[in-house]
């Protein structure tokens, strides 16, 4: 196998492995993760800073 | 307040952010000085006839695009990286004395390239002008920034880790890839090296690295802030999460193999060129992707756009960030190429990308941020965040309208031949023509820069009337609204 044929093969590789990532994110299975991560910024209210105007929400 | 409560770590944050705010406007300064220079060469030689050597336009312009991409943008990158990989990994940063090396040592950086640049010590490869000390000095900055932000999402305290850590993390790994390979260089005294490589070899290494600076410095890097703050101010999750993942990593793999379109029509192999041109029209798809997501955020809350300047801001540079990627794509078209290559059209490309998005992104960010962490509910004024927006769009839009007419106006020029063969114009005859939109990019330049000005008074007002503590570690809400 010459070094070419090795630089196809992980090219190839390559697209799989993108192929495989997009349908595992489109997956019924990943959704509730994805749900649950999305939410993350606003696990934690970064409004109530302590401060002579702070307000709470 | 109990005392054995943690903090976030907002001295590093305040730190960086009070420092992008001063580094854009000296970027941008020696921006319109130059800009400024095109339009009256003789200025210096006949204002300052002693310095002109140091202020000439070769020197002034590896200043101007270091000082801006990375002191300015450097200093937004990691303002907002520690607040974001703080505040969604619900922990303080890994190692205060760490993060506190990166922020003086990237100044020290800045530093000596405003000291190297203007003495014309420079490597000689474009947004890698630093000579090797220097690069030394950043490669240890970096390698302390990567240990702080992993570590900081090495120790957090929910399962998943945010989108936006994702597009900061990326940007941190494949920047000290790329300034690691580009930067290889044989010292032959302290203040001069040569590139390892040779011939089209260095070209090739040279735009692999300009290339993905931009595609991963100014475009990864700003796409985290995109993901954290767009969703913070319209007060809504991103559009789609699993478009966002997708969008990251299709990112990741195409924009490695863009950089050849930066040597069209060389010495580069034919072939090469062709897989660059091909990658390059790839990647408007997740381009796009991630500015649907982004603005696709807001869906639904269009309302906010009317009176919220931040949001005015963030969304504006996702528009900018939509045209420029469709730009980007037609302009690495071979044909294409053979017409906007060499002139003023590049030039305003990369503006509407720096400007438009980078700039605008990051000052949106800012206007989230400065506030939170000074303990105040809002900046000092609000009018003026929305002067700023206006100043700074219609800056934008004549810097790059005035460099698009002049760019086609030049290749069409350049190319244009007699029925004998000779050429129609001389290359003087297309500066000639130039000199009123160089005119007006000048005023669209100083716009911006008054953008900035105006931006500085306010965060001082802010900051005066503020105080600077560190807001308490919280405890994930598991459900919050």
């Amino acid at each position: 196998m010459d070094i070419n044929d090795f630089r196809s093969i992980v090219t190839v590789l390559g697209l799989l492995c993108f192929l495989g990532i997009a349908g595992w994110a489109y997956s019924r299975g990943s959704k509730q993760g994805f749900e649950e991560a999305a939410n993350l910024p606003f696990a934690d209210d970064d409004d109530s800073v302590p401060g002579p105007q702070s307000r709470s929400r | 307040m109990s005392e054995t409560q943690t903090t976030y770590n907002y001295k590093v944050v305040r730190q960086f952010a009070v420092m992008t705010v001063i580094w854009g406007i000296v970027g941008m300064l020696v921006g319109v000085i130059i800009a400024a220079q095109l339009v009256w060469p003789e200025m210096f030689s006949r204002l300052l006839p002693d310095l002109a050597p140091y202020l000439s336009y070769g020197r002034l312009r590896p200043l101007h695009t270091n000082a801006v991409i990375f002191a300015f943008g450097g200093c937004a990158l990691f303002a907002t990286s520690y607040y974001c990989v703080q505040r969604t990994c619900h922990t303080r940063i890994f190692c205060d004395k760490l993060a506190a090396f990166t922020f003086w040592g990237w100044q020290l950086v800045i530093l000596l390239a405003a000291i190297t640049l203007p003495l014309g010590i420079t490597a000689g490869k474009e947004y890698a002008e630093l000579e090797w000390p220097i690069d030394i000095l950043i490669t240890l900055v970096w390698v302390a920034y990567a240990i702080v932000f992993f570590g900081t999402i090495a120790k957090r305290k929910v399962s998943h880790i945010y989108v936006a850590n994702w597009f900061f993390g990326s940007m941190i790994l494949a920047v000290a890839l790329l300034h690691l390979v580009n930067s290889a260089a044989i010292p032959v005294s302290l203040l001069k090296s040569y590139s390892v490589y040779a011939g089209v070899q260095d070209a090739m290494v040279q735009w692999w690295y300009g290339h993905n600076a931009v595609g991963f410095f100014l475009t990864a890097g700003f796409l985290g802030m995109m993901y954290y703050f767009v969703p913070k101010q319209a007060g809504r999750p991103v559009y789609s999460y699993r478009l966002s993942v997708v969008h990251f990593w299709a990112l990741i793999f195409t924009y490695m193999w863009a950089g050849p379109h930066h040597l069209h029509y060389t010495a580069l192999p034919d072939w090469t060129q062709s897989v660059g041109m091909l990658f390059s029209l790839i990647l408007l798809a997740p381009s796009w992707g991630g500015m649907i997501n982004g603005i696709m955020t807001l869906s639904g809350a269009w309302h906010k756009l009317r009176d919220d300047p931040i949001l005015k801001f963030l969304i504006t540079s996702l528009s900018f960030y939509g045209m420029s990627t469709f730009e980007g794509p037609m302009m690495s078209v071979k044909t294409v190429n053979a017409l906007s290559h060499y002139t003023d059209w590049t030039v305003g490309h990369v503006h509407s990308g720096a400007l438009g998005w980078v700039a605008m992104v990051s000052i949106g960010s800012l206007y989230y941020l400065l506030p939170r962490v000074f303990g105040r509910q809002e900046m000092y004024s609000v009018k003026l965040m929305t002067v700023h927006f206006w100043v700074a769009t219609i800056g934008v839009v004549l810097y790059i309208a005035s460099m698009w007419i002049a760019g086609v106006m030049q290749g069409l020029m350049w190319r244009a031949v007699n029925a004998d063969g000779t050429l129609t114009y001389s290359f003087v005859e297309s500066v000639k023509g130039s000199y009123p939109f160089w005119t007006i990019r000048f005023i669209g330049g100083a716009l911006f820069l008054s953008g900035m000005l105006i931006m500085a008074y306010n965060m001082f007002k802010t900051i005066a009337a503020g105080k600077s503590e560190d807001a308490p570690v919280l405890a994930p809400a598991a459900h919050h609204a």
